[in-house]
């Protein structure tokens, strides 16, 4: 099915090199273009006044004060709304600006635009509002009890009453995480003049921003444009509306451009987070530690609205027994509703928190059982062509579950010496641990997940390829967020063309079709699938026409010689393709979970060794090695910059990162109080990559933006465990949990 | 009030209201986007300048308290033709990804080797430590100065 037998293997910068990016100069130098950068003639900045409270009524709204300032072009409520009332990517259930009742602490409920900023924000600050408190409904438990839920998804697959020999249980938790771009939400909207508004904003996906918005402006589709815009990374918070339809609005009310920017603050309740979880888990094993059931009970708190809730509940349900083999499971999975920030995509999506508890389980299986982690693992792991053990879906593809276990376990342990450097001491340079009280420890997890979209969405990519005289243009909407999409497609184009001038250009949502959203680690496949098949169809038609075997920046060559140039191929106009490309079809499941819902999966295996401070509760993470399943390596730095940028994600939700919440209220809405790995907090990572071609990725290539996340989080957690002897079932780890208060 | 300052080597006026950071003024004022805004609290490092030969975060710096200094932001660092090699070196090591941390990067780098051309690693990982990047792990950039520390022995 790939469509392309013969390609060109001799040209610069083509698939397995670290090819250079071509936006790394303009970033060094500080010229690249970010949203927050861009600017406009006669431009206005906006603002956005928001809720104090997570649940409250407005009870008086007045906006003729904040109007009546020197300055202040605009002040927009709900009632401003041209078109729908409402947005969202999955359910239409959020209310552009506030309807009358607020439902979490920092829900935008008006909008301003002025001359600049301080204006901007004195007009917010001028609006009149008197809310009327509500009791906020924060829990999650007693929401499902409430059947307050955005989605539940029931899995039984085997016998349920079947019973292993031996039976471990626990309880997980996982703290809601934030993504932490370092780029702020930000954009600007320019009206054309004519009715219609174009958008430059901070996105994942331009063209399921361009559904949401248009019908919000009650305006045709092709009265609203989406850029895509500089990105200064994403992880998941760019996946949903922010500032986009508000943008709009304003600067269709004002004739104006206007711009807006979130601070830090601001920003953190100006995304979706990753979903925190509790999960309850039984796993039930034979005396060979053969996995004879496994049972969860899954929540997720979504939050106030709906967002992705659904497709994130999917991935923690389906993925809940880990890359194992076993013929009876039985999960209730629930994602829910309350007062709380809304939640949604984050790197790994779900899979994240099922990862911690299944791992979390499989070694006090094996501890139950007296047997090695990595043996019981290696007894039960999954493998091409077994059942799913939860869908019952037969995996196509590669799936080296025990290649990278093996991989993984090949790599030297470090040596156990106690570091002299403080630096390199948990408490670092504050001196406060005598290293003769350090104690390591080491622990292992594996985890795994889908790539691409799943459940039957209809998933693609399209591209256009162009021949120039000067080379070859590939258009694709593809949203570069620093991952390094833009080079991997350059660097396909050229391996299959054979032809080394390739300029990816990203086009807005008028000019090509959607290439999906670069999330669930699909991009890589999907927008580099489509460029792979477009370049291949160019190729094999331009041969086919000059009578050449092969092709290079001079023209279609035969045996070696120029049959023609680009110049003259180009003679009446430069030569297009375009496609666009699907994975393998996917469907939803039926009523007991059972289906074929995944496209593809990967696997990783980690092992993390720590050094704990037991009585302070002080961490350092020494290293997290790993051994990845990618399918095929298409830019060897680019993929190491994934793996050691998702470790330390991984290892931030092991023992920094958590979103602190009193009745729906963040209380670390800040970089100051919300923890970020340092450059000293940084492990080292050694890693292995198992290249076991895919079957539907160009070249082989699987996605690998997400598994680094997945399993370095219990990787973490599995060798404080064994550092310190004490159970810890809830990430992140914190001081009080190692000395046990 | 108007303050003078000597921006990347050439003089440079901006009128100051009150309460306005170096980070406003060169972004919004002096149209120089390469400091990036990312915190606003000095945590992260985006905004990295050098003010009269010190590292600061320009976000935690008043724009009024800076008349008649000389600073230099991310876009004084390379010429037409060349990259200082801290620039060099990042783009070569595959240490930019999002790159909306890079500039404090390269400038708080920059300020180091000026002053320490041979850091250890762990003087880099110290030196760098008021810096945040979400999307690297750190890896690259501290191999790419590592390597820059070992290379100009």
């Amino acid at each position: 099915m790939t469509g392309v037998t013969d390609t060109a293997s001799r040209v610069r910068g083509g698939i397995g090199e670290s090819a250079v990016r071509p936006d790394g100069v303009p970033k060094v130098v500080g010229s690249f273009a970010y949203a927050s950068d861009l600017w406009a003639k006669g431009m206005l900045w906006g603002a956005t006044l928001r809720s104090p409270y997570a649940r409250a009524r407005v009870a008086r709204l007045e906006t003729a004060p904040a109007l009546a300032l020197d300055g202040v072009w605009a002040v927009l409520t709900q009632d401003d709304v041209p078109g729908a009332p409402t947005f969202g990517q999955l359910e239409r259930d959020q209310p552009v600006l506030c309807d009358g009742e607020v439902r979490y602490w920092g829900e935008p409920v008006a909008v301003v635009a002025a001359d600049d900023l301080h204006a901007a924000r004195r007009a917010v600050a001028a609006i009149e509002i008197e809310y009327e408190a509500l009791e906020p409904q924060v829990d999650p438990e007693e929401a499902e009890e409430r059947d307050d839920v955005f989605h539940r998804i029931r899995i039984r697959r085997g016998d349920a009453d079947a019973l292993g020999e031996v039976v471990v249980e626990g309880y997980y938790e996982t703290a809601s995480q934030d993504q932490a771009p370092l780029g702020t939400e930000a954009g600007i909207a320019i009206p054309d003049g004519e009715g219609g508004v174009d958008l430059w904003a901070t996105t994942q996906w331009i063209h399921v921003d361009h559904e949401q918005i248009h019908p919000c402006l009650a305006l045709d589709p092709d009265q609203v444009r989406c850029h895509p815009a500089g990105i200064g990374g994403a992880f998941g918070a760019r996946e949903d509306i922010s500032l986009h339809i508000h943008l709009c609005m304003l600067a269709l009310r004002t004739g104006r451009p206007v711009k807006m920017v979130y601070d830090r603050a601001e920003s953190f309740v100006g995304h979706v987070k990753r979903h925190g979880a509790r999960m309850w888990y039984r796993h039930e094993a034979d005396h060979r530690g053969e996995l004879v059931k496994v049972q969860a009970r899954v929540l997720l708190d979504g939050g106030a609205y709906a967002h992705t809730s659904k497709a994130v509940l999917a991935n923690a349900a389906y993925f809940a027994a880990g890359p194992y083999r076993c013929d009876n499971v039985v999960v209730d999975a629930a994602a829910v509703h309350t007062n709380n920030p809304p939640c949604g995509a984050m790197r790994g999506f779900g899979a994240v928190q099922a990862c911690f508890a299944y791992e979390s389980q499989m070694d006090l299986l094996a501890a139950e059982l007296g047997i090695d982690g990595m043996e019981l693992r290696r007894r039960n792991a999954l493998a091409a062509g077994d059942p799913m053990p939860t869908t019952g879906q037969i995996v196509e593809g590669s799936l080296p579950v025990r290649e990278v276990i093996d991989a993984l376990e090949e790599i030297p342990l470090p040596d156990d010496a106690v570091p002299d450097d403080a630096r390199h001491l948990p408490g670092g340079i504050g001196l406060t641990t005598p290293p003769d009280r350090v104690r390591r420890g080491v622990g292992y997890a594996v985890g795994f997940k889908n790539l691409a979209f799943s459940e039957g969405f209809d998933d693609y990519a399209d591209a256009r390829i162009v021949l120039t005289p000067a080379g070859v243009e590939v258009h694709t909407a593809a949203i570069e967020v620093g991952q390094g999409l833009v080079t991997v497609c350059q660097q396909i184009a050229r391996s299959v063309l054979g032809i080394e001038q390739v300029t990816v250009v990203a086009d807005d949502t008028s000019e090509i079709g959607s290439a999906g959203s670069t999330s669930a680690s699909r991009q890589t496949q999907m927008t580099g699938g489509a460029v792979y098949r477009v370049a291949g169809e160019l190729r094999r038609k331009l041969l086919e026409r000059f009578g050449g075997d092969d092709l290079s920046d001079e023209g279609v060559l035969r045996d070696g010689e120029v049959v023609v140039s680009l110049a003259e191929v180009c003679a009446e106009g430069p030569v297009e393709e375009h496609v666009r490309f699907r994975h393998p079809e996917t469907h939803p499941t039926d009523e007991n979970g059972q289906g074929d819902p995944h496209a593809g999966f990967a696997v990783a295996a980690h092992r993390a060794v720590v050094d704990v401070d037991p009585d302070l509760g002080l961490v350092r993470v020494v290293r997290v090695d790993t051994a990845q399943d990618v399918g095929r390596i298409l830019n060897p730095a680019a993929a190491r910059g994934q793996v050691e940028g998702g470790i330390l994600q991984g290892v931030g939700l092991a023992v920094l990162e958590s979103l602190v919440l009193d009745e729906g209220k963040i209380l670390n809405a800040s970089f100051t109080d919300y923890l970020l790995a340092t450059s000293l907090d940084a492990p080292e990572v050694e890693m292995r990559f198992i290249e076991e071609p895919d079957h539907w990725g160009p070249f082989g290539a699987k996605g690998m933006g997400e598994p680094p996340t997945i399993s370095s989080t219990p990787a973490v957690v599995a060798a404080i465990r064994d550092a310190i002897g004490r159970h810890l079932y809830r990430v992140p780890v914190l001081p009080e949990h190692i000395v046990g208060l | 009030m108007l303050i003078e300052m000597t921006v990347n080597g050439e003089p440079r006026i901006a009128t100051v209201t009150g309460a306005e950071s170096l980070l406003n003024v060169l972004r919004d004022e002096l149209r120089l986007p390469g400091s990036k805004n990312a915190c606003e609290q000095g945590e992260c490092g985006s905004c990295s300048v050098v003010l009269d030969g010190e590292l600061v975060c320009s976000c935690l710096v008043m724009a009024a308290d800076c008349d008649g200094s000389e600073v230099v932001t991310v876009e004084g660092l390379a010429d037409d033709d060349w990259l200082h090699p801290v620039q060099a070196a990042l783009v070569e090591a595959g240490a930019v990804q999002c790159g909306f941390c890079t500039p404090g990067f390269v400038v708080a780098a920059a300020h180091l080797f000026e002053h320490h051309p041979h850091p250890s690693r762990e003087e880099i990982q110290e030196a760098l430590s008021g810096n945040i990047c979400r999307c690297t792990g750190y890896g690259a950039i501290l191999r790419a100065l590592e390597n820059l520390a070992g290379g100009a022995t």
